[in-house]
């Protein structure tokens, strides 16, 4: 993998939201929703991004996708930073760059048909002149991309309200396909689908990426459908990367006390693994982003703490080939 | 029937007419409950997980909703006959409930000690002064730290899973026989859903509260349920000790759905299993296995008649035509 070259290129992206505290204060506060993350995702490969509600990863895929002007940091795609473009080029920059959103009910127009909506980014950049493609030629894309991700071409008159769930997230994805993008930003695509539908959309999602050469950054709460969908994974809390390796590396040998409570709290559809397995549970809820601490976000919850996680933050620091984790355990500050 | 079954849910059937016809919502589900059992009931969305539970305390909206048949016998007392003060004598008192979501669940206009007095002095007479000593008492048995302000404070200044552990208190502040929880850890990340998990087998072993679970997950029931129903399309379709169900599915649809789940113990396959097509629609349901349509083992019989069930050992039952006689 290694030697695939880099298509994304994210550096100490953050994104903090002003909030008042109270309506007469003159202090801003802020949360800090995503407080400088760095990876890279090469050509072809998927990133997974795990981590619970509040930790930060939908805001990284918005801020990535420039929905959000991130509060600093640098996103290059194919060697262009993404932040501080025009207006116009971003619009280009973003013809390889694609969304599929949570909910397949609020991300659809109600009032177009399936048929337009998987056209609209066309129009958009046909508007623009950014694409050169004739009414027929857009009006055959539509119906192949439709066959594509599993609806009937004759689905096209139809509105969103009478598709399923699954359906409906299919038309999601094949607006996201529609411009041909190298990147598809997934933010938990399949989290509101029922378990046999589920399924039948990780797999389309994969038979798209081998058929088209696809790049994920997919997020999803569910460590099983991101150890099924990643090649490599990041884990978030509190807005920071705690841990980020090889799927199967990160699997076998979790080594954040954060990414083995996780795993070990995650349920396992099998009794009699159930009935032996030992859980690491967890204290407490996930603190409010609202402040930046001087120390380990994980200090409040973790069972391994020790003097200096209070005092001081640890950096991301390469245990093995490609095995990254934020943690004291793995070598103490001077 | 043996001594300890404490619920009896016999043949019960829940429709809704609507617009487009009639929804046959609950079509016909059986199962026993014992007392200190878990009892799982996974289904898809629509499938009747929730309508089931809902008929069971006779809280079905009517109209459009409707009771039509059926018996749910507690202690050999047809709820569904009740007059409705004394199913309001049963409900929170002997068999309470536990919602998917914590926030629409709990008045957001009342301080939690009014809520949790409420129930405590109309089921158990208690004066308020003991009302509330009793619900501090059970706050802090379901885990919340200080609960002696806790317990002043409104709704918004809980979290999702303190929240959950405060239904998880009020709902067993009675000591209810039966736990009817729908869903309870669905809204609720990981970590806290182990948590609550967690605290929910720990309190009604203590109790001795038998317990029906509804949620779509199917490793929350393998970690916490001792007989799982599989609901598909309004009727239970297989049903039978949780560790005979895993170890063996025998509907095709209990075999698809324990195949399409990723695993996080082992490796996966390169492709996951899927089930093909959509769940059906229910509404003017033939009488048929609603099931064929997606099934690959479907037969000539399946789209002419529901199958009936086929009885195993350990009390499994699994309505399938591949088990069952066909009728000449």
């Amino acid at each position: 993998m290694s030697e695939k070259e880099t298509l994304l290129d994210v550096r100490g992206l953050k994104m903090h939201f002003p909030i008042r505290s109270s309506a007469f204060s003159r202090k801003k506060n802020f949360i800090y929703a995503v407080d400088g993350v760095d990876f890279q995702i090469r050509k072809g490969e998927t990133l997974g991004l795990v981590g619970e509600s509040g930790c930060g990863k939908s805001t990284t895929a918005r801020a990535i996708a420039q929905l959000y002007k991130p509060t600093a940091g640098e996103v290059i795609l194919n060697g262009k930073n993404l932040v501080d473009m025009k207006p116009i080029d971003l619009l280009a920059a973003r013809k390889n760059m694609q969304m599929v959103f949570q909910d397949p009910y609020a991300s659809l127009n109600p009032r177009m048909t399936s048929g337009d909506i998987i056209a609209e980014p066309m129009h958009i950049f046909l508007q623009r002149g950014l694409l050169g493609l004739s009414k027929q030629e857009m009006d055959d894309r539509v119906e192949k991309l439709m066959e594509r991700v599993g609806l009937s071409r004759f689905f096209r008159n139809r509105y969103p309200h009478e598709f399923s769930g699954g359906q409906r997230q299919r038309i999601g994805i094949a607006r996201a396909l529609a411009l041909q993008p190298q990147l598809m930003l997934c933010d938990e695509p399949v989290s509101a689908l029922d378990v046999s539908i589920q399924s039948q959309i990780l797999n389309l999602f994969k038979d798209l990426q081998d058929e088209f050469g696809l790049t994920y950054l997919f997020i999803a709460h569910d460590l099983a459908v991101i150890q099924y969908i990643s090649d490599r994974v990041a884990v978030m809390y509190l807005g920071l990367i705690v841990e980020i390796s090889g799927a199967k590396d990160l699997y076998k040998k979790p080594l954040h006390p954060y990414t083995q409570a996780l795993l070990s709290a995650a349920p396992i559809p099998d009794p009699k693994v159930e009935a032996v397995r030992k859980r690491i549970i967890l204290t407490g809820d996930v603190p409010s982003p609202d402040k930046q601490r001087p120390g380990c976000y994980f200090y409040d919850r973790c069972s391994k703490r020790m003097d200096v996680c209070k005092a001081k933050r640890p950096q991301l620091t390469t245990m093995s080939e490609g095995h990254q984790v934020a943690c004291f355990l793995y070598g103490k500050p001077e | 029937m043996t001594e300890d079954v404490i619920l009896q849910v016999k043949d019960l059937k829940t429709y809704f007419l609507v617009d487009e016809g009639l929804v046959k919502a609950v079509d016909g589900v059986s199962f026993d409950l014992h007392t200190g059992e878990t009892l799982g009931i996974v289904g898809e969305s629509g499938s009747g997980k929730s309508v089931t539970n809902l008929s069971i305390i006779n809280l079905i909206p009517s109209p459009p909703g409707k009771i039509a048949g059926g018996e749910v016998l507690f202690h050999n007392k047809d709820l569904l006959k009740m007059s409705d003060s004394e199913i309001r004598h049963i409900r929170g008192n002997k068999i309470s409930m536990i919602f998917q979501d914590p926030m629409t669940s709990l008045n957001p206009f009342l301080r939690i000690s009014n809520q949790m007095i409420e129930t405590i002095v109309l089921h158990q007479g208690l004066d308020k002064a003991a009302a509330k000593e009793k619900a501090i008492e059970m706050l802090k048995l379901a885990g919340i730290p200080a609960p002696e302000k806790r317990i002043d404070q409104y709704p918004h200044q809980f979290s999702g899973g303190m929240r959950q552990r405060v239904m998880i208190a009020m709902s067993l502040s009675c000591k209810p026989e039966i736990l009817i929880a729908d869903e309870p850890t669905s809204a609720l990340d990981v970590t806290i859903q182990a948590q609550i998990l967690e605290l929910m087998k720990e309190l009604t072993s203590k109790l001795g509260t038998a317990v029906i679970l509804i949620t779509h997950s199917l490793g929350v029931v393998a970690g916490t349920c001792d007989t799982l129903c599989v609901m598909y399309a309004g009727r239970i379709v297989e049903r039978g000790r949780t560790v005979d169900i895993f170890a063996d599915p025998k509907h095709p649809y209990t075999q698809g759905l324990i195949k399409s789940v990723p695993r996080l113990d082992r490796e996966n396959a390169e492709r996951l299993y899927s089930i093909q097509g959509q769940p059906p629609n229910v509404i003017d349901l033939p009488d048929c296995c609603p099931f064929y349509p997606r099934c690959d083992r479907a037969k000539e019989i399946c789209r002419k008649k529901y199958p009936t069930s086929a009885r195993f050992e350990n009390g499994r039952a699994v309505s399938c035509w591949l088990y069952s006689e066909e009728p000449k």
